[in-house]
């Protein structure tokens, strides 16, 4: 699966540039977060990734192949719960793999204990609260055993404690040898979790570094003005 | 008037076997129906909704406008299909139970298939990126979203039960409305106000009446429940 390469990938719905040759290579470790302001184009890069969109321009290569049929999960901003208890959807993402039950059940009930909803199991997956949703959709996630998960603002509508627990859950993912990619607009969570960030303005690629070198030495003025909290997008706007 | 009203509860209150006969043949019917039509329509109706083949539209639309089929329509051609020089009239089906299930599942079907259509749609728009990401086959993708939409489902289900219950022009021209054979309800009624033995009709639609709130209470409540247990 590793390298992910993309070249010159472009998007443009409606004539409207959402991404514009964006050039991108994932390596096969870490946790990768791609960084930037709302509608810069962070979640339809992920969408590719995962293989949900294709691109307008330019090409995805999976280890210079086609996108490989297993091993990309993907985590939503808002993830959707299937009408059952919590542990039918941890297991959801097992059906198509076809382990076989005990494999299965195993698996899913691993899971569950890792990410502190095994208690839950039997409780009905849409009563559960915002962080033990996105919990719950770390843990379907996760069961499938990855080799690359890709998670969309993953605590953009949860509280700081959720939060951390949601951070927690995906250090032990990487740990558990999965390849991470993200995307966030939050500057605390990129500095906390991300190895290495892509920094994403317009639809461009601003600039891509290693995380402690991108908050500590910005190469570009888009960069530092967003870590600064300026916005110069909003700034451009109003002129 | 009243009298006809007293003597149709007083049929009812003893237990006419006539009466329970004609109810009894209605219910082995109706639920045969509603049994193979949820098999079929339910299926046919998400494949419809979630899958993309050339045509799509033109099944939808068709599948929208089959929900008004005339029932005499379908009646005769089940009835040309069955009949002695028809291609199943070896089968020997004609004013049989089984000819007039095979007569409702085929008015019942479109009706639940394009309800269900309707309702999976609704829930692919919801659930179509989650499913993709986790690489769901078609048949997945089916039996997940039939499995979540059970109780909105139900609604499909009732809605085919209603109509094989009431339906009346299919099931006499092949059923015959044979007396202690193929004599539901509904050909009962028609027959009976014909005849004028009102009492008996008025009885039977009673029965009728009842099986529709009762079958509507029930599904209420399962919704009640399901919105409380699974939100």
């Amino acid at each position: 699966m590793f390298p992910i390469k993309l070249s010159q990938v472009g998007f443009t719905p409606d004539g409207r540039s959402v991404l514009a040759g964006v050039d991108l290579e994932i390596d096969v470790d870490g946790i990768t977060v791609i960084l930037g302001p709302n509608g810069a184009g962070k979640t339809i890069l992920l969408r590719m990734l995962a293989g949900l969109q294709a691109p307008h321009g330019g090409t995805i290569r999976w280890n210079g192949n086609g996108l490989p049929a297993a091993g990309i999960a993907m985590v939503f901003q808002h993830p959707v719960l299937l009408r059952s208890s919590v542990f039918h959807n941890a297991g959801l993402g097992l059906q198509p793999l076809a382990l076989g039950r005990a494999e299965t059940l195993r698996r899913t009930q691993h899971t569950l204990e890792r990410v502190g909803l095994a208690h839950r199991a039997a409780d009905s997956a849409r009563l559960l609260s915002g962080g033990e949703r996105q919990r719950l959709a770390l843990a379907r996630a996760w069961a499938m055993q990855p080799k690359l998960l890709l998670l969309d603002e993953p605590t953009a509508a949860l509280d700081p404690s959720a939060t951390e627990s949601v951070e927690r859950i995906i250090r032990e993912i990487r740990s558990d040898g999965a390849r991470i990619v993200m995307t966030t607009h939050n500057l605390g969570q990129a500095m906390r979790i991300a190895d290495d960030i892509v920094f994403l303005a317009s639809g461009r690629v601003i600039e891509r570094a290693p995380a402690s070198r991108f908050f500590a030495r910005p190469q570009t003025n888009e960069a530092k003005l967003f870590i600064q909290g300026e916005l110069p997008w909003r700034i451009a706007f109003d002129d | 008037m009243l009298d006809t009203f007293l003597e149709a509860l007083s049929l009812l209150g003893r237990l006419d076997e006539h009466v329970l006969a004609i109810v009894w043949l209605s219910f082995k019917v109706g639920l045969s129906t509603v049994t193979l039509a949820t098999l079929i329509g339910l299926p046919l109706g998400a494949l419809v909704a979630v899958a993309s083949f050339p045509g799509r539209s033109i099944a939808t639309v068709v599948l929208n406008g089959m929900m008004g089929l005339p029932s005499v329509v379908v009646g005769v051609i089940i009835y040309l299909i069955l009949s002695r020089s028809g291609p199943l009239g070896g089968f020997g089906l004609l004013y049989s139970p089984p000819a007039m299930i095979l007569a409702q599942t085929v008015l019942v079907v479109p009706l639940m298939a394009a309800l269900t259509r309707q309702i999976i749609e609704d829930a692919w728009r919801e659930y179509a990126n989650e499913f993709r990401s986790m690489r769901f086959s078609l048949r997945h993708t089916i039996v997940s979203l039939l499995y979540d939409c059970r109780f909105s489902l139900v609604v499909a289900v009732l809605a085919g039960m209603g109509r094989s219950l009431s339906e009346v022009g299919a099931v006499m021209i092949v059923g015959g409305n044979i007396e202690g054979f193929t004599r539901t309800m509904t050909t009962a009624i028609a027959l009976e106000t014909a005849k004028g033995d009102l009492p008996l009709s008025l009885a039977l639609g009673m029965v009728l009446l009842s099986v529709v709130l009762v079958l509507n209470a029930g599904a209420y409540n399962l919704r009640q429940w399901a919105m409380r247990k699974y939100g």
